[in-house]
């Protein structure tokens, strides 16, 4: 038999160039983020050979004096996003509940894709309505909140203070409007993967939607929901123009809630352009070293969690 | 045991009358954040904010060099994103498939996906701006590129893995080279998919106000050297809410209800586009 004519040169270079291209440019995702975190840290290196490990615990930030630590901005965007989850999970459960068992087939559809365009709305958008309409409406009901749940014994202390209407809890309920699109979203979607037949029998044994819900379809997604509510919190560690408007922007750790504080975005926001001395700048990229950290860790976290719903979904099809 | 039924009965009405109470908390956010975005920004929407540019305080103006800064970044943005995230998609879909270097790639471009953005500037501010020596336009479109990218190479590899692969296998048998395949069968069938994502990428790069903080950084005047600070829609509006000038408010409310409703006609075009093409 006759051996087929082989292709022309030129043709048989294309194939691996097109390849390798392709190849290099998908590896360039993976160099980004180890660039991302080199470029950090070498510029944040100042700051962390200055002030060593102190750089974390020190509540100092005192420009004029050359003088930095990270806990103050550290401490408000843990509790600011702590805050976000906090309000942002039930409502999210409920929304995917709705979706996904009650509304009729007609309004599935236009209703998560309306909550889906709150995570479209731009962050500068929520941080002036936040600013300028949520929070002196806010600022009216202060006053009751300081009252009433400022009497609680033990917790009472998270609640009692000035009505500004800016501060910590306006910062986390502004963060959970925005991270609810996303935790939403992502309960809605898994919670249909559960298998009709598991729902399907415990209804048959009279179980009420709400007991199919907690009994069932939760136990049986309840990694992925994880990772859902770990997607938020990643998302709400690194949200800086809303936070900047509405945390308050002041250097100080508070037991209250109501009182204003600092985040670690909205201190890059404010700062970064106006830092006038070297070690000052690079207190300020350690800053972002750590938040890059953080988030990083978290999203992991997220991503290892979903997909472990996703291989068990791959093997039992 | 009537009892029983009874608290059954109603932790289940309970549980679910929340369910629709939440479900409207959310629609009842959505509307009104864009009532007041519609409220302050219709009373100073004019021609001016289109034909002028930024002003002084106190002074009339509008913001023509804003509009037309940020038009130019994104469009960096998408020349050097879409590229680099349409041929990434494509090694991932066409040659990694379910290859262990293919979800590693998928797995950290999802983490990129959701880095945050502020995280983005000052990566770009680190190896960009501060070896020129200078804030620019070109470093800000930089920043919204890598903001933009992982989007990209998400929905490229997603809506090239739909592409059925006894399409591929009838032109290979038809003796075509592998990569005139990719070019000539799969992009086409899923050119429509890859334009939504770029859509929907464009849609978030377009609001992005932290990337562009320390990178573009701002300008006051008319500019469309890519080399020096440009103008841009978000990091005006941030810099004229916060002022204590009331012109600059009212530009911010009219810069603030052009730019929200860009973003979401944008976002719910492409969500069309999708839904034109699943039906």
């Amino acid at each position: 038999m006759e051996k087929p004519p082989s292709p022309p040169r030129l043709t048989r270079l294309w194939d691996p160039l097109f390849k390798g291209t392709t190849a290099a440019l998908a590896y360039m995702v993976l160099i980004l983020l180890v660039a991302v975190c080199l470029a950090l840290l070498h510029q944040g290196a100042l700051a962390f050979r200055t002030f060593g490990w102190h750089f974390l615990v020190s509540k100092a930030w005192d420009p004029a004096n050359n003088h930095f630590g990270a806990l103050i901005p550290i401490y408000g965007t843990l509790v600011s996003s702590l805050i976000a989850i906090v309000i942002a999970v039930p409502v999210s459960l409920g929304i995917a509940l709705f979706i996904t068992e009650l509304a009729p087939r007609w309004l599935r559809q236009p209703v998560s894709a309306a909550i889906e365009l709150l995570a479209a709305i731009p962050s500068i958008i929520f941080g002036m309505w936040g600013l300028f309409t949520f929070a002196p409406w806010f600022s009216g009901y202060e006053p009751w909140i300081s009252d009433h749940l400022g009497s609680i014994p033990g917790v009472g202390a998270l609640f009692r203070g000035p009505p500004f209407g800016i501060g910590m809890l306006t910062a986390g309920i502004i963060l959970a409007i925005m991270i609810i699109p996303f935790i939403a979203s992502i309960m809605r979607e898994v919670f249909l993967l559960t298998p009709p037949l598991l729902k399907e029998s415990a209804y048959g044994v009279g179980a009420t939607t709400w007991e199919v819900l907690r009994n069932v379809v939760l136990p049986y997604t309840r990694t992925a929901v994880a990772g859902g509510i770990f997607l938020g919190l990643g998302r709400a560690l690194g949200e800086t123009m809303a936070v900047t408007f509405v945390i308050g922007n002041a250097h100080s750790i508070s037991a209250s809630l109501l009182n204003p504080g600092y985040s670690i975005a909205a201190a890059l926001a404010n700062e970064f352009t106006e830092a006038f001395s070297p070690l000052y700048k690079s207190s300020l990229i350690a800053l972002g070293f750590i938040l890059f950290i953080i988030t990083f860790i978290i999203l992991v976290l997220a991503k290892l969690l979903l997909l472990r719903l996703e291989r068990a979904q791959g093997e039992s099809t | 045991m009537d009892l029983r039924y009874l608290r059954r009965r109603f932790t289940n009405v309970f549980n679910l009358g929340m369910a629709v109470a939440t479900t409207v908390l959310g629609l009842f956010w959505l509307l009104w954040i864009l009532y007041t975005t519609a409220r302050f920004g219709y009373h100073n929407l004019n021609l001016a904010l289109f034909t002028q540019d930024t002003p002084a305080p106190g002074a009339p103006g509008g913001l023509r060099n804003a509009f037309v800064g940020s038009l130019i970044m994104i469009g960096v943005a998408i020349a050097v994103g879409t590229p680099a995230g349409v041929l990434a998609g494509t090694y991932l879909a066409e040659f990694a498939g379910r290859r262990r270097i293919g979800e590693i790639v998928r797995f950290f471009n999802d983490i990129l996906l959701s880095a945050p953005s502020i995280v983005v500037g000052l990566f770009v501010y680190s190896v960009v701006v501060s070896v020129t020596g200078n804030f620019s336009g070109l470093s800000g479109g930089l920043a919204l590129a890598i903001v933009l990218l992982p989007v990209v190479v998400r929905t490229t590899d997603e809506m090239l893995r739909l592409v059925p692969s006894t399409m591929r296998e009838a032109a290979m048998a038809l003796g075509s080279p592998y990569w005139r395949v990719v070019v000539q069968i799969t992009y086409r069938a899923a050119r429509s998919g890859i334009l939504t994502g770029v859509l929907l990428g464009v849609a978030r790069i377009s609001g992005e106000t932290a990337p562009l903080l320390f990178t573009a950084l701002n300008n006051q005047f008319w500019s469309t050297n890519l080399s020096k600070p440009m103008a841009n829609v978000p990091v005006t509006i941030f810099q004229f809410a916060l002022s204590p000038y009331q012109g600059w408010q009212h530009l911010a409310w009219a810069g603030a209800l052009v730019a929200t409703f860009a973003v979401l006609g944008l976002s719910i075009f492409s969500r069309f586009l999708i839904r034109q093409r699943n039906s």
